[in-house]
């Protein structure tokens, strides 16, 4: 007669499953480290709304409408911080994304050079919808649109013979990525000196005097963004084996793949539109995440996108406070932190985590 | 002999349960993945039970298949029964892992049927196909640093919804398929610092955590010492007989199949060149012309069982 496959085996004692515990991913200790990531981004954020390139006085900012502390507050400080955590969040979530659909924990928006097709895309829309009006739409739209395809660009050239090659794929990410930088550079170029500065912000990334409503349109298209990648965290997982080995545990593998390079387009789009390329968000902060708590996607999406957003508005408080009166674009941090750390990461870890 | 009374057994199955039928299925495991912890583990249909000793839990006809427009399998047929243990050999390219993959699923042939516990596996989708089938490829390269527990508890992923944490019952179940490979003490470790031995065996606890009804294994043996080619297959034997597993794997070493296999898939060139026990497939005139070698078929005077070995004279003035 038959066995049932796996009984319920109650010698596996309460205790063996306890220890456990700290050998996987539980409801505990995802809502401790979201819940200790969130209080982060809470600190962060405050320190960087109270100092800046110029003192206000916080009191007085709250209490006296007519004040320039309550101008400089609202009109400057809460949104640039809104918008650094908001774009740093989706910065890091899609870097986390991405790692999980190319295997690689060097993937990230910037550096395969889906960031540099958003800002093309998002510059040529500035510059053909400056006199026709609609440009506040038409830049989201194309910075999306080129996103998506430099994405699908640079994953179909990665591939070599249906598989996908690690190496081969950053190396034609940073291809791409120059490629687009210089055909920035060539728009530049050829149009009037009057976008110059617009295209320098682009190149750089900046959250230079960002509006409520830019916030906002982030703030949708991001949030729409997470709900999509976390809704598919379980998927990433199962990717991480493989995709013949995810389609064995029943993951959709090509849906799957659609549905993620599309949230990720949209999401870097909408982040480009209004910040320029930020590079290694994407890199530096889902590696930490995953090296200090764990590998499971269901907490490294989340994760990400808490601490991409501490991490973010902490590089633009450096940015705009560590040569004040003046300032640094917040690119320059990210990348200064950045480059030494993929450098880290490809040597100590690359091998190691490719399993190669 | 009873493969005409067997097959219509399955015709009239697949006309009693209809193409409908993997939607109450996947609704019954959804509805154990979340009722919690104290449901004891049943199978998921009575009525597809594979496990019965001797039932049919899949059977390939007359598959053909290739990449592009090179045909790489030429009308292969295979069944395997609960319990059961099919080899399949031959040499290189002649087409075995084509073969896995089209009865995993992962691969379309292009004229044949592959069905899964009467069914065909065009009807399932995916995740019904992981509640019931399990594959362990030849290499197991994980992307990133997930704890050995981590990987077995992949395993129940067909089996929970997409929200929902691993409970109890689940948890036990790693345990259980751990305990099984001896890696209870392992299951903290990142899987990239495991050696191969130690990475296959989580592979097929992974598998077996799927509670599948048929496993599906590329070359499971491949590069490992004696001890633990005798430990996977000891492991298989136990699987096979206490719950009725089904398994199939493509192996390079022909005196383990021999040994273990109750039936044996001989290919050639993408084509059936012997099916049966191994004593009817492993004889000397079956074995030179599809290994375009001389080979030695005795008996291992220690189990009896069918041993074959290299039989080409490299000196012959001696």
């Amino acid at each position: 007669m038959s066995e049932p496959a796996i009984r319920r085996n109650p010698s596996i004692a309460d205790a063996a499953l306890a220890d456990f515990a700290d050998a996987h991913l539980t409801r505990a200790r995802m809502a401790m480290t979201l819940a200790a990531l969130g209080a982060l981004l809470i600190v962060v954020s405050i320190v960087a709304v109270a100092f800046g390139s110029v003192h206000i006085d916080l009191i007085r900012a709250v209490m006296d409408s007519s004040s320039p502390d309550r101008a400089i507050l609202f009109g400057a400080r809460i949104p640039r911080v809104l918008m650094g955590a908001i774009v740093g969040a989706v910065l890091a979530a899609v870097g986390a994304a991405l790692q999980a659909l190319v295997r690689n924990p060097l993937a990230e928006g910037g550096i395969l050079g889906i960031s540099g097709g958003g800002a093309f895309g998002a510059i040529v829309a500035l510059v053909v919808f400056s006199k026709l009006g609609g440009s506040d739409v038409a830049i989201p739209l194309c910075a999306f649109a080129a996103s998506l395809l430099s994405t699908l660009a640079v994953y179909r050239l990665a591939q070599v013979d249906g598989r996908l090659e690690p190496f081969t794929l950053l190396l034609v990410g940073v291809i791409f990525n120059a490629f687009w930088g210089a055909a920035i550079m060539l728009v530049n170029s050829i149009v009037n000196f009057f976008f110059t500065h617009s295209i320098i912000f682009w190149l750089m990334g900046s959250f230079e005097a960002p509006t409520y409503r830019e916030v906002l349109m982030v703030t949708v298209l991001g949030g729409i963004g997470f709900a999509v990648l976390i809704s598919r965290a379980r998927d990433m997982n199962l990717l991480s084996l493989g995709d013949d080995e995810a389609a064995e545990l029943g993951v959709e593998v090509d849906a799957v793949r659609r549905t993620i390079f599309i949230a990720t387009s949209v999401m870097i789009g909408a982040a480009v539109s209004v910040s320029g390329i930020i590079s290694f968000v994407g890199l530096i902060v889902p590696h930490i995440i995953r090296t200090a708590i764990g590998a499971d996607h269901r907490m490294l999406i989340p994760a990400s996108i808490l601490g991409g957003a501490a991490f973010t508005v902490a590089a633009d408080l450096i940015a705009r406070t560590v040569i004040a009166p003046s300032e640094l674009p917040v690119g320059a941090i990210t990348a200064l932190c950045g480059g030494p750390f993929f450098i880290y990461v490809l040597r100590r870890e690359g091998r190691k985590s490719l399993a190669l | 002999m009873k493969s005409d009374a067997e097959r219509l057994g399955i015709a009239a199955d697949r006309a009693g349960s209809g193409a409908a039928a993997p939607v109450p299925v996947a609704a019954k495991a959804h509805a154990r993945a979340t009722a919690g912890t104290v449901v004891p583990l049943d199978r998921d249909d009575a009525t597809e039970c594979a496990a019965e000793a001797g039932a049919v839990a899949m059977r390939a006809i007359n598959l053909t298949a290739g990449y592009g427009d090179r045909r790489v399998l030429h009308g292969v047929s295979i069944d395997l029964h609960a319990g059961e243990m099919l080899a399949i050999v031959g040499p290189n390219g002649a087409g075995k892992s084509t073969l896995l993959k089209i009865l995993g699923g992962a691969l379309r042939p292009w004229s044949g049927t592959v069905d899964l516990e009467g069914r065909p596996l065009t009807e399932y989708d995916r995740r019904a196909i992981a509640r019931r089938l399990a594959m362990v490829a030849q290499e197991n390269l994980v992307a990133f640093r997930f704890s050995v527990l981590e990987i077995v508890l992949m395993g129940r992923a067909p089996h929970l919804g997409a929200f929902h944490f691993e409970t109890r019952h689940d948890l036990e179940i790693a345990h259980a398929a751990l305990e099984r490979f001896d890696l209870i003490g392992l299951a903290r470790r990142p899987i990239q610092e495991l050696s191969g031995g130690e990475r296959k065996r989580v592979f097929l606890a992974r598998a077996l955590a799927q509670d599948p009804h048929v496993a599906l294994l590329d070359e499971p043996t491949a590069f490992l010492d004696l001890r633990h080619v005798a430990e996977i297959f000891g492991r298989l034997r136990e699987l096979r007989v206490e719950r009725g597993l089904a398994v199939v794997a493509t192996l390079h070493d022909l005196n383990a199949a021999a040994l273990h296999a109750d039936r044996v898939l001989l290919m050639k060139d993408g084509a059936t060149a012997g099916y049966g026990t191994p004593e009817e497939v492993f004889t000397a005139d079956n074995l030179r012309a599809v290994y375009e070698t001389e080979v030695y078929v005795g008996r291992n005077p220690a189990n009896g069982a069918i041993t074959v070995l290299p039989a080409d004279n490299p000196r012959p003035t001696r």
